[in-house]
């Protein structure tokens, strides 16, 4: 919000001349985003990632590096267009980040609730600031490993797996909670993500029944967010938007984050990968 | 391979797909699947609890019927919502448009990092254009500019502006504009504002 209100101040004192019609405004719009597209500070988390990947920690001082993200033990290229999917040894679906917790726990001796205790980074001014995940000046291992683990899948197809029954049932209770309306407010995912071509204040809002929009929403997460001086990842995303629909919170990595991100993921199918991207 | 192990390979394949097809989740599955996950997945937070999960009856009606909304269905839920409409009991529907704008401008409330004690905001902005001045609107909602100026600011039209921010699901069913009144978002006299925001001669929204 802070950000578009500045936009709102440029474009307000920089469009004299030109007609107030929405288009232009749109137009301006999308010029600040290649503007930001230019340098993304996210390759700092990409590198910091890649060191933690190959990093000795944890009771068993062991790395990642036999961590299995669906294509085999250590293998990262490809894996985050593949993902969600579903892992006979957890007999469960898991997005990536769920996943990085298992492996926290099984190869580096961490428990549980030590993996999840803090998924999100909270350096520069989080926009949240009683996030429990954040802390001014504290990274989070989690973000820094999504962000490589995502770089190492630029360029491909984003392609999940839906065939198992598992993966099947996680994609339709993913859309039926995309379609849940609740709370005070009455919102749900549907409400802001319903129909295209809409904004909240100036921030476009993907259309996620609608391939074109939602593979360019999912192909752009994780993001580096200018707003908040930090990088977030999907998890972070419906955590997020959760919050804003006034619902309780949304629990790092439980099942109706991975269905919601299943969901999302099956409808940008055939789109490419394109993150870590910038974000407003 | 082995001639004879044609048929045996194509009725493991039968029966691959055969399972196939038989796994792919029913309905009900999919009903507790999700309910289950309603009920592990969030946790209370602040002022958000998870009794915020449990839907009523509108709420339910327009998640099962989000594709398309049978008109008996929107009939019902209109009449049950324009039911639970309160107008004011001062009798006096319009205040303040100066209180009304920053009540419009204001995106806070009953989220968990909200100060409960704090009033909520309209967020009126969030989804409609309201003023001229305000250049970041957004369009969720249709554009309210010149609202008064068109429809002029009768008792009729007022009690119609009070009741459509009370519950805007009285005349549109499962409309994604939060019934600000109904639901305890917005008090009496904070609708109030609004409305004059609104309608008021004197308004942004109306120049």
């Amino acid at each position: 919000m802070r950000i578009d209100r500045v936009l709102a101040g440029v474009l307000a004192a920089t469009l004299p001349c030109l007609s107030p019609a929405q288009q232009d405004t749109q137009k301006e719009i999308e010029r600040y985003r290649q503007m930001l597209q230019e340098s993304n500070p996210a390759e700092l988390y990409e590198a910091r990632g890649e060191e933690l990947w190959k990093t000795r920690r944890g009771p068993r001082n062991a790395s990642l590096e036999r961590c299995d993200l669906g294509l085999g033990p250590g293998v990262v290229k490809g894996a985050y267009v593949r993902l969600p999917r579903y892992f006979a040894d957890t007999g469960r679906v898991q997005d990536l980040e769920s996943r990085l917790a298992t492996c926290m726990v099984t190869l580096q001796g961490f428990t549980p609730e030590e993996a999840r205790r803090k998924p999100f980074s909270g350096t520069g001014a989080p926009m949240i600031t009683t996030d429990p995940f954040s802390g001014v000046g504290q990274r989070s291992v989690m973000t820094d490993l999504v962000a490589w683990i995502a770089s190492e899948s630029r360029g491909m197809t984003i392609a999940p797996s839906v065939s198992h029954p598992k993966e099947r049932l996680a994609y339709q209770a993913g859309e039926r909670l995309f379609y849940y309306r609740a709370g005070p407010y009455d919102f749900g995912c549907v409400t802001c993500h319903g129909e295209e071509g809409k904004r909240i204040r100036l921030q476009n809002l993907p259309k996620m029944t609608n391939a074109k929009d939602a593979q360019r929403a999912f192909g752009t997460w994780p993001g580096y967010r200018v707003s908040e001086g930090e990088l977030r990842s999907m998890q972070w995303r419906m955590w997020e938007c959760v919050r804003q629909m006034r619902f309780p919170e949304l629990e790092f990595a439980s099942d109706a984050s991975i269905a919601l991100i299943t969901y999302l993921a099956k409808q940008a199918e055939g789109g490419t990968f394109d993150a870590p991207a910038i974000k407003r | 391979m082995q001639p004879k192990m044609i048929p045996a390979l194509a009725l493991a394949l039968c029966g691959i797909w055969v399972a196939g097809c038989a796994t792919r989740p029913s309905d009900s599955e999919t009903e507790r699947a999700v309910a289950e996950m309603i009920k592990a997945s969030f946790k209370t937070r602040g002022q958000a609890t998870v009794a915020r999960l449990n839907q009523d009856d509108a709420q339910a009606l327009c998640s099962k019927h989000a594709g398309e909304l049978p008109k008996d269905v929107s009939d019902g839920i209109e009449k049950a919502q324009q039911a639970t409409i309160r107008y004011p009991s001062s009798g006096k529907l319009t205040g303040d448009w100066r209180e009304g704008e920053r009540i419009a401008q204001s995106g806070v409330g009953k989220q968990f990092t909200d100060a409960p004690t704090r009033p909520a905001g309209g967020s009126c902005y969030n989804c409609h254009q309201l003023s001229k001045q305000e250049l970041s609107f957004g369009t969720i909602g249709p554009s309210l500019y010149q609202f008064g100026k068109q429809r002029g600011a009768s008792e009729a039209i007022q009690k119609y502006t009070y009741g459509k921010i009370y519950n805007s699901q009285a005349s549109t069913a499962c409309s994604n504009m939060p019934r600000f009144g109904h639901n305890g978002v917005l008090t009496e006299e904070q609708i109030t504002h609004l409305v004059a925001l609104l309608l008021d001669h004197d308004s942004p929204v109306n120049k």
